[in-house]
């Protein structure tokens, strides 16, 4: 970037005054990123102080006036059973979908890393679901689990067992949800992890098969080491985009039976049947604290990376 | 677990091979080279070979395809189903006398016409706007002097990881305020600034070589005409990748289209899923529900079969190169 810079700079300087030149030049910057500048800190930012200070309020959703509670929600929140459930179920979800995900990803990666005819055609099937809407994939699960007329009741009843209430029961609904996630996620990060391994450097996976060391240890001690700066991307990737999960949840338990995940929550509490939107703010900033810190963690990773590579 | 390490171990045991794959010659290199290959690797194509490389190469690999695969064909299936095979525990795989019955009663419970027509107009218009925002964007940020760009970049880059769904509740308030809900623009407005596209051609621009700006600069090329006659023509690959997620993401988005409508005649496709899971008429009607499931999906993944490549490396961006 530096030396286009000084390019097109000294390239300036040798026609005009730099003064008015740069005078241009900014405004030809603001006609140009104004527009999305102005968006992203309108709908993205503002959004963020909003959300504080209506997360101050007594406030019911289409009601004229509020009460100013001062951290009440937030009292409220924390020493509720609410606090509890919500935060119970948003970790048992994050951290099992982030795990599940990531160690089948790896394996799925280790057997694409193959060479095997037909692995091209794997990679894209596996990673299909990623990109298909959470709506439809979470309808689509929701009969393959149905009790009774599902295609899973089925092939546990010609084994002999019976369905487990997977809607019913609220711990199962979560273990529902988390399968159907991780279902659609790990193509993610076994595509991420392919391309991790097949940047590992040949020399040392050849070394270290010449000293001998069989597959496994190969593996746990040489190829997975090497991999560590893409699993810590993709351990902080895959815990925003677990923390932020609503498709899914939503459209399979539409009213958070055992899967009230701080997002859902926030959304139930606002947009549900309580239309209580100062408390819905205060679940919504609790959220987003946590995103900032993953948030931080993210950036000093990239800064990291940079040092790495 | 010890089947796909085999086999990652097969690879690594000799990689002189490379892409030769089994060629003889390649795998007697191999062989002469030290004691860690196995000695049935001197008939690559013996029995036991074959069946390690089914075992361990395709066996997992197939595995994976149809776990993927088996719930969407089932989708498929059941959407063509007579409810007479559906509400049944007698299982059949595939349906006796296939019927667009179930995609029939899908569209009088609820318009699904009318929600794919509203899909598709949120979906090209805010794709479009968003598109050229990123491409004027991006070019900014790399090619136009102006102070403060770093922390422009960084707010953009930290705007990348704000979740949309934090900030429904204020945007609501907003949108609604200015009699927003159940429109067009309240639907496409509040996810125009995009902050994935800037930063993925931003990253993309920073490679082009400067020789070519300059040489249009001296020609007396201004700015816009460096932009849409320069940059933009040799960015192809990476103004698609932008285009092809962003499709993807407008297509899918629900919670903010789930918010601002409650009119079925405003509603985008995921929402009005919704509205047909909920009716009364289709409660269980598994049938229905799948020819629903099928309209919203099928179009994202002819898109993905179609261009998967670009949209791979899009939404992987930054694993590797950083």
């Amino acid at each position: 970037m530096a030396s286009t810079m000084s390019a097109l700079d000294s390239a300036g300087r040798r026609g005009r005054a730099g003064g008015s030149r740069a005078r241009r030049d900014a405004w030809v910057f603001l006609a140009l990123a104004l527009p999305n500048l102005a968006l992203i800190a309108f709908f993205t930012y503002r959004p963020l102080l909003v959300n504080m200070y209506y997360s101050t309020l007594d406030w019911t959703l289409g009601a004229m006036d509020a009460t100013v509670v001062g951290f009440g929600n937030y009292v409220e929140f924390f020493t509720s059973p609410d606090a509890p459930a919500v935060l119970g179920a948003t970790g048992i979800f994050t951290v099992a979908t982030v795990g599940g995900s990531m160690v089948l990803g790896l394996l799925v990666a280790v057997s694409l890393n193959q060479k095997v005819p037909g692995r091209t055609l794997a990679r894209s099937a596996v990673f299909a679901p990623y990109v298909l809407s959470g709506v439809g994939v979470g309808m689509v699960w929701l009969f393959i689990f149905d009790p009774v007329y599902g295609a899973l009741s089925w092939v546990l009843r010609s084994v002999g067992m019976a369905s487990p209430q997977w809607i019913n029961d609220p711990k199962l609904s979560l273990v529902m949800v988390i399968i159907v996630y991780v279902w659609k996620n790990l193509g993610y990060c076994a595509v991420v992890y392919l391309a991790g391994l097949q940047s590992l450097p040949q020399d040392v996976m050849e070394a270290a098969a010449l000293d001998g060391a069989g597959p496994l240890r190969r593996f746990f001690l040489v190829s997975f080491p090497l991999l560590s700066p893409t699993t810590f991307f993709l351990l902080i990737t895959s815990l925003l985009s677990s923390l932020q999960a609503f498709d899914i949840i939503k459209i399979m338990t539409p009213t958070g039976n055992g899967t009230g995940t701080l997002i859902f929550e926030a959304y139930l509490q606002a947009f549900g049947a309580y239309n209580r939107a100062g408390y819905s703010a205060a679940i919504s900033v609790v959220l987003f604290v946590l995103l900032l810190i993953m948030t931080g963690l993210q950036l000093r990773f990239v800064e990291r990376k940079v040092h790495y590579a | 677990m010890s089947a796909p390490t085999t086999a990652a171990a097969g690879n690594a045991a000799s990689p002189a091979r490379g892409i030769a794959g089994n060629a003889p010659d390649a795998t007697n290199f191999s062989d002469a080279k030290g004691p860690v290959a196995p000695e049935r690797r001197e008939r690559p194509l013996s029995r036991a070979n074959l069946a390690r490389t089914l075992a361990t190469g395709y066996l997992p690999l197939l595995l994976a395809t149809v776990v993927v695969a088996a719930p969407l064909a089932w989708m498929v299936l059941s959407s063509l189903k007579s409810p007479g095979e559906i509400i049944t525990t007698d299982l059949t795989v595939l349906p006796r006398n296939p019927t667009l019955d179930n995609y029939a009663q899908a569209a009088t419970t609820v318009p699904f016409a009318r929600f794919f027509a509203n899909s598709v107009i949120v979906t090209v218009v805010g794709s479009t706007i968003k598109c050229v925002l990123a491409v004027l964007t991006a070019y900014a940020l790399v090619f136009v002097r102006f102070p403060f760009k770093r922390a422009i970049f960084l707010a953009i880059l930290v705007a990348l990881m704000v979740p949309p769904q934090v900030s429904v509740l204020p945007n609501y308030i907003f949108i609604a305020g200015l009699n927003g809900l159940n429109t067009y623009w309240g639907i496409i407005l509040p996810g125009l600034g995009t902050a994935f596209g800037t930063f993925l051609l931003r990253q993309h621009f920073l490679t082009l070589p400067a020789s070519i700006l300059e040489a249009a600069e001296i020609d007396g090329a201004g700015h816009f005409r460096r932009l849409w006659q320069v940059v933009v023509p040799i960015s192809g690959p990476s103004i698609a990748t932008v285009t092809l997620v962003t499709i993807v993401g407008e297509w899918n988005d629900y919670i903010w289209p789930l918010i601002v409508t409650d009119r079925p005649e405003m509603m985008t496709l995921p929402v009005g899923l919704t509205l047909l899971a909920n009716s009364d008429s289709t409660a269980q009607a598994w049938g229905v529900l799948m020819a629903g499931a099928v309209i919203v999906i099928i179009p994202i993944l002819v898109i993905f079969a179609a261009l998967q490549r670009f949209i791979v490396a899009g939404l992987t961006q930054g694993s590797v190169t950083g």
